[in-house]
């Protein structure tokens, strides 16, 4: 076993002991999902922070950075942005008006049965799509440490110690690991920057001129010379048939609106005890992701000068963008901090993976399994928990299933970007409009998340991504359909979240519905007011 | 606490299908109330229709409607600029450093100096809701 190994199985070992005390003192829904109300702002900051900064965000954005230079800045910028949306729009009026989930808003004007069944749908897409892009980063983190076993056999690894998490922890053991690996992922990150620039003699100057001339081989093995400040190098005029900058305008739109609709953001607002804390916490969450997503400059753009992106590889020798920061880390500061740096980012993993699942199972259990087939009422004792159980293994299982399929080497920004694209397009319509409309109704929002829903994901089905037609010699990462994609962008968001909001829209002028009307008033002072939203528990 | 109405399904903690211990038997927590059950905790129409509230509204759209305009033109001029005038933001300004770069890192001062704006704003909205309350002998959370 190498050192870093070591180390790394150590620290993963210390997060799982965190979780373990803290479900030791875990009991009931409230505590369980909610973390009993208790998270003071800065805590909760730190938590939402912790979230965020997923594989996607550390991983991802770093390698994105590291291969496309400037375009890949651009998912550091729209991911702060987006907290403004949140902050602004959501966050105040969902802990007003909410209880654990946006299934619960939603059921306060609406027919719950419908709505909640459709909203447990849309929870259960995003939070898969969220977490195969973790599977992927979890594999390639594991690979890089491990050369020896198999990105497969690594994937179905992460996924067993996922389910443990899912047993034993709650909310508050994650909130709390969250809170931990936020600190320990910000120091690390701060740390790998200095090391960059100290690369560069601590000169902004000569950092920014040595991006200007990075020379790397092409995917089709040309050899070229680029500025990696230049904007254009993914989404530039040229790329995808000329698509390149309405892909770009695209993506913008679903991080911007995609972070608003993601449950398990979401169920972090519900974790503080009042709508000011609420707030608080979405301001330090901005500060905290804002520094770290400036570090990115340095992560990325460092990977892509010191290292090079045509030496950004895994074990197999295959070129991994996921990789870059780990092997930017092994190669300035050593072993030790390679080991450290691997270790925090798995540990997020765990503990975002965790959450999501959380997230989904309970949902399904609830919203969809007692609520709509079984009409509220168990059949037999226990049988929800043994659903929620099942449905974070099966979740699980088919996450694993796609990231194995997918492979090591896809980004895993992008993936995450495709998961804040669903959001955006099926449950952040819904969300803005039960809050601000009247006229809302059932039918509405079904039709919302439904079009949202099917339409993002069509959509993505029928990209460049997935459809495409590739040389014969090609032998790895071909197109899962050989066929010319029908829709040129990536990124659905452009076309996917108008669709969204048009089925919402459409579906509630088809009918009306007093009950949901009468109501309003009453969602409208609770939002405003904070008047009977749940306090801290008292225990 | 008797079952819930069934037509009402926000989730009741300490009810037979609690998904939390999820394999861990523990203490119930307090029951926390449904939606059905709220109904008459206030008199809604009451307080919607005070002056003071309406004005909070207003006070509330003439802030958060120009400021979200404001973050989203901003935010959407950036990646249309970087597809649509590449030149223009590909402008050198201090050594190898352009516009592109720069516009991108003012986004984040952007979205720190108007979310603290929205702090200092809000808390004035705080006070006027808990006046409004007070009114009807009530208090936030309650």
């Amino acid at each position: 076993m190498t050192p870093a190994l070591g180390m790394f199985l150590a620290f993963v070992a210390f997060t799982l002991v965190i979780t373990y005390f803290s479900a030791r003192k875990t009991s009931g829904a409230s505590s369980y999902f909610a973390a009993g109300r208790r998270i003071t702002g800065w805590q909760n900051g730190l938590a939402v922070a912790g979230d965020y900064m997923s594989a996607a965000s550390f991983l991802g954005i770093s390698g994105m950075i590291a291969f496309a230079g400037y375009d890949g800045f651009m998912y550091s910028v729209g991911w702060l942005v987006a907290y403004l949306t949140v902050l602004l729009i959501v966050a105040e009026p969902l802990r007003n008006a909410g209880k654990y989930t946006m299934a619960d808003v939603l059921a306060y004007r609406l027919s719950p049965r419908p709505v909640r069944a459709m909203a447990s749908l849309s929870t259960l897409t995003v939070s898969t799509f969220y977490m195969v892009a973790q599977m992927v980063g979890a594999g390639t983190l594991v690979k890089l440490l491990m050369p020896g076993i198999s990105y497969e056999v690594a994937v179905c690894g992460v996924g067993v110690l996922m389910i443990v998490y899912v047993v034993f922890g709650g909310m508050l053991a994650t909130t709390w690991v969250q809170i931990i690996k936020a600190i320990l992922l910000m120091s690390g990150s701060i740390f790998l920057s200095v090391l960059v620039m100290k690369q560069f003699d601590y000169s902004f100057t000569k950092f920014f001129d040595a991006l200007g001339h990075v020379t790397f081989h092409t995917k089709t093995g040309e050899l070229v010379t680029r500025d990696f400040l230049q904007p254009g190098l993914k989404y530039g005029a040229q790329i995808g048939n000329g698509y390149g900058p309405l892909d770009l305008i695209s993506l913008g739109l679903a991080l911007v609106f995609g972070t608003a609709g993601l449950p398990h953001v979401l169920v972090r607002f519900y974790t503080v005890p009042d709508a000011k804390t609420a707030r608080a916490s979405v301001v330090w969450a901005m500060i905290i992701i804002g520094l770290f997503y400036i570090m990115t400059t340095f992560l990325g753009f460092g990977a892509a000068t010191i290292l090079n992106p045509d030496n950004i590889i895994d074990a197999l020798g295959k070129s991994n963008p996921n990789a870059s920061a780990p092997l930017l880390a092994q190669k300035l500061g050593g072993e030790v901090f390679f080991a450290f740096i691997s270790a925090v980012a798995f540990a997020t993993i765990l503990a975002v993976v965790a959450g999501l699942t959380i997230s989904a199972s309970t949902s399904f259990a609830h919203d969809f399994f007692t609520n709509v087939i079984h009409h509220g009422k168990e059949q037999k004792p226990g049988e929800e928990v043994r659903v929620a159980r099942i449905t974070a293994f099966v979740v699980g299982a088919i996450s694993i299933a796609i990231a194995i399929v997918l492979g090591s080497a896809v980004n895993v920004a992008f993936l995450v970007a495709l998961a804040f694209a669903v959001a955006a397009s099926a449950n952040l319509p819904v969300i803005v409009l039960s809050i601000f409309w009247k006229r809302f109704n059932t039918v509405g929002a079904c039709a919302g998340l439904g079009t949202g829903l099917v339409s993002s994901i069509v959509l993505i089905l029928m990209s460049p991504s997935v459809m495409g037609i590739d040389p014969e010699t090609l032998t790895t990462g071909r197109h899962f359909i050989q066929m010319a994609p029908i829709f040129p962008l990536e990124n659905p968001g452009i076309l996917s979240i108008p669709l969204g909001f048009l089925g919402a829209i459409l579906g509630t002028l088809m009918t009306r519905e007093p009950s949901a009307e009468a109501r309003f008033t009453e969602l409208t002072v609770r939002a405003n007011t904070g008047l009977g939203a749940e306090g801290a528990s008292e225990h | 606490m008797s079952s819930p109405d069934p037509v009402d399904l926000t989730p009741v903690t300490g009810a037979a299908t609690d998904v939390a211990p999820l394999g861990r038997a523990g203490d119930k927590p307090p029951h926390e109330r449904t939606g059905v059950e709220e109904m008459g905790l206030a008199d809604w129409d009451a307080i919607a229709a005070t002056r003071e509230f309406k004005e909070l509204l207003r006070s509330k759209a003439r802030f958060i409607v120009p400021a979200t305009i404001f973050f989203v033109l901003y935010y959407f001029a950036l990646p249309v600029l970087v597809g649509y005038a590449p030149e223009l933001m590909a402008r050198k300004v201090w050594g190898n450093l352009n516009i592109a770069y720069i516009f991108a890192l003012s986004q984040f001062f952007m979205a720190w100096a108007l979310a603290i704006i929205y702090v200092g704003v809000a808390m004035g909205w705080d006070r006027r809701a808990e006046a409004i309350l007070a009114r009807f002998g009530r208090k936030s959370g309650q």
